[in-house]
């Protein structure tokens, strides 16, 4: 496959950035998006030219380390991840654009890599459980019903990729606020910290200078993890019922 | 936002229910149009229940407005830098929201100059509602400016009615699509009812 690509250029944080263009041939279509930016990256360094700087770990859709805005998509055109998007997904002669994600409370750090610390500090606001830890206890003390396990499950699996955020038209983070609020707020070992959890997690969401939610749904269709639009109103019900039990 | 939506939502089924009543002629829909000032007597005074209303509906607006002007800012600020290449986001109604609020309000302007203080219209003769009505329909900008608020209040409704469950936290999995539902019925119902006036004066049904 011959591709021309145009992607984002940015020295580093206060440099202004600017879209360059690529030819790049010799592409398998077995080859994962990631790879094929290794191409292109081996033939600038074999040109003495810098690198394009972009993020990834694991390459296995697991990690949330990957995070390229693919023709306007977060992740691509396919619902995966950017390191799971193979390049049979695009036609020969394609020109595709690579851009960063976009959102004031990620900026860019250099070409394609952004610094998604804020969200690191919307966890360390209320993402976790006070309950020790340790060895694993007894599977019995602690009863689950199984409705609240698939629950706390399908948001566990929020990677924290930032996909959401790219996707808002408002930047918001609401739907990786609502995935980490709500896979904690419906177990028992999360209910300690109920209340202070969602109302310390928003709280720390607006001071990072994410937008607001206006429900255009265009997180969860971004979503590589498929995290559903609807956990964004259980996390306000969440937000609503501490609010109320602060007041009283 | 959601709660003064809400508001103005409930205000709008009256408001189209009321509308109907032009199809009973002209006796019922003007007495109706009395009645609207002597309700609450004789505890309240001529006219004081409709301007409780009138104020109800005013912080609403000012509410409204208000909050969109700011959730807005707050979103424009989170974006700083718009993506280079564009895409076409979510459904129509979601993407008009902000414009097609700005459309129905200055059309609430227009309106209010029209129907209440009788200031552009044909007839303006106070206390005869149905004639002015008939004066308004009887005219082509009249008609225009009317079918576009009310589509672009369909709209508005259709996404809004929705987004307001989510946001007082109504909405659920289960619940979608029954909520989905009932904001395209509630769009539907009112662009309907509200349109029927027009079309039935257009057409020499009312007259």
């Amino acid at each position: 496959m011959r591709l021309t690509l145009r992607v984002w250029r940015q020295k580093n944080a206060d440099a202004p950035g600017t879209m360059a263009t690529y030819e790049v041939d010799g592409i398998s279509p077995d080859m994962s998006f990631l790879e094929m930016l290794d191409t292109l990256n081996e033939e600038l360094i074999l040109r003495g030219e810098e690198p394009v700087a972009f993020d990834h770990d694991c390459r296995e859709g697991i990690c949330g380390a990957c995070s390229l805005v693919i023709n306007g998509d977060a992740h691509g055109p396919e619902r995966t991840t950017t390191c799971q998007l193979h390049m049979r997904s695009f036609r020969d002669g394609d020109t595709i654009d690579v851009e960063p994600w976009r959102a004031a409370a990620f900026p860019v750090v250099k070409d394609l890599v952004v610094d998604r610390s804020s969200f690191d500090r919307i966890i360390q606001a209320g993402g976790y459980v006070s309950a020790p830890t340790g060895s694993a206890p007894e599977a019995h003390a602690t009863p689950v019903p199984k409705a609240d396990a698939d629950r706390a499950f399908e948001h566990a699996e929020c990677i924290g990729c930032g996909a959401c955020v790219a996707a808002c038209p408002n930047g918001s983070a609401m739907l990786f606020t609502s995935a980490k609020v709500n896979h904690l707020n419906v177990l028992p070992q999360g209910a300690p910290e109920r209340e202070s959890r969602v109302l310390d997690m928003v709280a720390q969401m607006d001071a990072e200078g994410f937008g607001g939610c206006t429900l255009t749904g265009e997180c969860a269709t971004a979503c590589p993890k498929g995290i559903p639009l609807p956990s964004i109103s259980a996390m306000n019900r969440e937000w609503l019922r501490a609010t109320r039990r602060r007041v009283v | 936002m959601a709660v003064s939506g809400l508001i103005l939502l409930a205000y709008l089924v009256a408001h189209v229910m009321g509308n109907l009543k032009v199809f009973f002629g002209p006796d019922e829909f003007n007495a109706y149009g009395h009645w609207l000032r002597t309700m609450g007597a004789p505890v309240l005074h001529h006219g004081w229940a409709l301007w409780i209303v009138r104020v109800g509906l005013l912080a609403a607006v000012i509410a409204h407005g208000v909050s969109a002007y700011q959730l807005s800012r707050l979103d424009r600020r989170a974006r700083p830098t718009r993506y280079v290449h564009k895409r076409r986001r979510a459904s129509y109604a979601t993407r008009t929201m902000r414009w097609g609020g700005v459309i129905i309000a200055l059309f609430v302007v227009w309106h209010l100059l029209d129907l209440t203080t009788l200031t552009v219209n044909g007839n303006a003769q106070p206390g005869h509602p149905y004639e002015n009505v008939v004066a308004t329909f009887s005219t082509w900008y009249g008609n225009v400016i009317y079918l576009v608020a009310m589509l672009a209040v369909g709209l508005h409704v259709r996404h809004g009615f929705w987004s307001a469950a989510q946001t007082l936290g109504v909405g659920s999995a289960r619940r979608d699509r029954a909520l989905k539902a009932a904001a395209t019925t509630l769009a539907l119902v009112l662009t309907a009812g509200f349109v029927a006036v027009p079309v039935a004066v257009m057409t020499g049904v009312v007259s």
